[in-house]
């Protein structure tokens, strides 16, 4: 059962991040070509999600437990380090290069474009570059 | 490249939403962070067979989100690559580089960092928007993409 929940989760994300144009590259540069053909769409899509997010989160946390068992798991860190500002600005300059963020690009996949397998190949490549600079083992997951 | 691209602040919304809600059920029923960076490092660098087997269903569920909107709309999502292959290369390592010192990307700082108001992703999250517009704006109209 839980894995059935956890695919319908993939599913109801996926569908959202494929209605919303979040999966759209083309969209995704408009949105920050603020100087040029800027599309302002996406920002409905966060305003969406994070109005949704905002109050179910709430909702779930008056429960004890998740449904499946074990406990919330949420990041606690408050440390604003040089890790959290450079790996973030990195991450921006790299979504304004190719136009894809992992969260689209997985559900992307499904369209069968290889340009979408190539992205994500990248990105693991980009995981493995990250843990030459600074091992890491399994001491802090990524959110 | 450029392309004009339709404005669709309902389907925006309504896609959005169900981000969101995507985001709540995994917290209600895994007690998870929707966080796509974590998920995908997560099945690279696995830890146990516990944690790989949950989020290769999700991740199974999200790759046929467009395949079943294919069988009930008849057409897949709009998606234009406006870039080149080197360029998708690029940006990928950079963003699985990034994201993964940064501890998240859209989904995890964004949507679910966002709204539980994370004093980490209240930084983030502005930190990727302005370098993204940056790098864009660069592209486009200083070196001319």
């Amino acid at each position: 059962m839980k894995l059935i929940f956890a695919l319908i989760t993939g599913l109801v994300f996926g569908t959202g991040i494929a209605i919303s144009g979040m999966m759209d590259p083309a969209k995704v540069l408009n949105f920050f070509d603020l100087a040029g053909t800027w599309d302002p769409s996406l920002a409905f899509v966060m305003g969406g999600a994070l109005v949704i997010t905002f109050f179910g989160y709430r909702l779930a946390w008056k429960r004890n437990a998740p449904l499946f068992g074990g406990r919330f798991q949420v990041p606690t860190g408050t440390d604003i380090d040089m890790k959290l500002v450079g790996g973030s600005a990195l991450f921006g300059i790299g979504w304004g290069i190719a136009g894809f963020c992992p969260g689209a690009a997985i559900p992307a996949l499904g369209t069968g474009r290889w340009e979408v397998a190539l992205f994500l190949v990248a990105v693991v490549a980009g995981f493995y570059v990250r843990r030459l600079l600074s091992p890491v083992g399994s001491a802090k997951a990524a959110q | 490249m450029m392309f004009e691209t339709a404005f669709t602040p309902f389907q925006s919304l309504g896609g959005g939403a169900l981000i969101g809600l995507g985001a709540v059920l995994l917290m209600l029923g895994l007690g998870r962070i929707f966080g796509a960076t974590g998920i995908m490092s997560g099945l690279v660098f696995f830890e146990n067979r516990e944690e790989l087997s949950w989020r290769v269903a999700l991740v199974i569920g999200m790759v046929l989100a467009p395949v079943l909107l294919f069988a009930v709309t008849g057409s897949m999502p709009a998606l234009t690559i406006p870039v080149s292959p080197a360029m998708i290369v690029i940006g990928g390592v950079i963003v699985g580089l990034g994201a993964s010192l940064g501890s998240g990307c859209t989904s995890g700082h964004g949507v679910c960092g966002l709204s539980r108001f994370s004093i980490r992703s209240l930084v983030a999250v502005p930190t990727f928007m302005a370098t993204a517009a940056i790098t864009v704006f660069l592209i486009r109209h200083v070196f001319g993409g």
